[in-house]
């Protein structure tokens, strides 16, 4: 088995083509998955017995608190891969990730909140979940500012790299503190949105959402990636090829 | 870095044949070196040292005026007050850790010294939990007391401050090392290193609250004592490479 294809994920004119040529393929289906989810969700599941049309927000919410995650871990990879190998396309990755991470993160703080209004009385419960959620959002917050903060891009690439790698491995420690904190102060009487067991109807639109949101990160990513390259190689010759100009 | 000169002792001692054995420094030398260099350097400038304490007394007495003179309320929010004021005041000194020698080329020395830059930043490290993490650990049951906790509560505050601040150092160095080469990096330094420090606040907190109400609080120092040894292990690896990245 030949390792050329691994090989070229290096270069940034090959990963430039490649990034526009899978963009549809993760967008399309990413639509499509979104649409019938939203269907299937808003107006075809049953209203909740305990939370009637409330629980709907969850096909919002679940998919966004799931990607905020995922995105974060995918950068740390991308920056542990860039760190390790000196990739320069793993760090665009990287640099691609943290908006997207930090705009999900804020969906999920957002419809958090909004879900928690009527079924709490209150927007902001000092839930161990929103909680750590908002850490996060500060984490990527972090991550964004040092790259902001360092003009050189290479400086700054592996910088955020070494700061990415922490933030993953701090991850779980701050979540469970969070979680063991929050026991010691309530008691876990706050309802909860996820159930051992859905009914088909409802949980069907919710694996959509969350196959859906992935893969429109999927092709998010992609789009980024390819402005964050043609930021980095615009005064390379290939750049004038690739665009057609 | 392998174009050095073969004159720099450290590096000579690594080619035998190069120079005398006198010449070889191990690395345990060379941090136990380091370390002695910086309290030094930190004893000649005394007034430095006050800085993070009085901003600590200064934080601390915000919350009596701000909330209320009366005893029992502020005991019962004084684990909280104790723990950001501790915060907040590591943050402060977390300015005096790099950023001389970064300034007069002490760094970058150090990186091409040859010697292993994770000890002898482990070694700076130390001597910056020396002169601020133990100096505040020591004061915490002086404010605490002012808070209205017991004479009882002492031993425990002393400890659980002492162990965190260890924890809080080896974040802030991390921090501090990325932030390196940024101008008013202060506020950005504080986005990096508060999310990261916010486990030892919620133990450090926890043991602090069980100290003052005289119960047994070996759990919560125990996951304190956890996250020190997580952050000797691995967070002075992450130093070294920051300052390797902001030297380049």
């Amino acid at each position: 088995m030949t390792w050329t294809w691994f090989h070229r994920l290096g270069s940034p004119p090959h990963v430039f083509a490649l990034a526009r040529r899978l963009t549809p393929w993760l967008g399309w289906p990413a639509a499509l998955l979104i649409l019938g989810g939203l269907w299937g969700g808003l107006v075809l599941a049953p209203p909740d017995y305990q939370q009637g049309d409330g629980f709907r927000i969850i096909y919002v919410h679940a998919p966004s608190a799931w990607l905020s995650l995922m995105v974060y871990t995918s950068m740390a990879i991308a920056a542990a891969v860039g760190l390790i190998w000196r990739i320069k396309v793993a760090h665009a990755v990287a640099a691609s990730c943290a908006p997207i991470g930090a705009s999900f993160t804020l969906a999920a703080l957002v419809t958090g909140a909004l879900w928690g209004q009527p079924m709490w009385g209150t927007f902001w419960q000092w839930d161990p979940r929103l909680t750590s959620e908002l850490i996060l959002f500060f984490l990527y917050l972090g991550y964004m500012g040092l790259r902001a903060g360092i003009e050189d891009t290479q400086r700054a690439d592996r910088a955020s790299g070494v700061l990415a790698v922490v933030g993953v491995v701090n991850v779980p420690i701050i979540h469970y503190s969070v979680t063991w904190w929050n026991s010691l102060h309530q008691a876990p009487s706050v309802m909860r949105l996820a159930r051992p067991t859905l009914p088909g109807s409802m949980l069907a639109p919710l694996l959509m959402m969350l196959l859906g949101f992935t893969l429109l990160f999927g092709a998010l990513v992609l789009v980024r990636l390819r402005a964050e390259i043609l930021a980095r190689e615009r005064t390379s010759g290939w750049i004038r090829e690739a665009v057609g100009a | 870095m392998s174009e050095l000169p073969a004159s720099i002792p450290a590096v000579a001692g690594r080619e035998p044949g190069l120079s005398p054995a006198a010449l070889r420094v191990s690395s345990l030398t060379a941090a136990r070196m380091a370390l002695r260099r910086d309290l030094t350097l930190a004893f000649r400038q005394r007034a430095q040292l006050v800085q993070p304490l009085a901003f600590f007394a200064m934080v601390t007495l915000l919350f009596p005026l701000g909330v209320s003179p009366e005893l029992g309320r502020l005991r019962e929010i004084a684990p909280g007050v104790l723990w950001s004021a501790e915060l907040l005041a590591s943050l402060l000194a977390l300015e005096f850790l790099f950023r001389d020698d970064a300034q007069d080329g002490t760094l970058e020395q150090y990186a091409l010294s040859g010697q292993s830059l994770t000890a002898l930043l482990f070694a700076k490290t130390c001597a910056h939990w020396f002169l601020t993490g133990l100096p505040l650990a020591l004061m915490a049951p002086v404010a605490a007391l002012s808070l209205g906790a017991p004479v009882g509560a002492v031993p425990g505050i002393l400890l659980s401050v002492a162990l965190g601040s260890v924890t809080l150092s080896l974040i802030g160095a991390i921090g501090a090392s990325l932030t390196l080469g940024i101008k008013r990096g202060g506020a950005l330094l504080s986005l990096l290193t508060l999310p990261l420090s916010l486990p030892v606040l919620i133990f450090g907190a926890r043991a602090t609250q069980l100290a003052i109400l005289g119960a047994p609080l070996m759990a919560p120092l125990e996951l304190l004592g956890a996250l020190a040894v997580l952050g000797i292990t691995l967070a002075p690896l992450a130093a070294a490479a920051g300052v390797r990245i902001s030297l380049e």
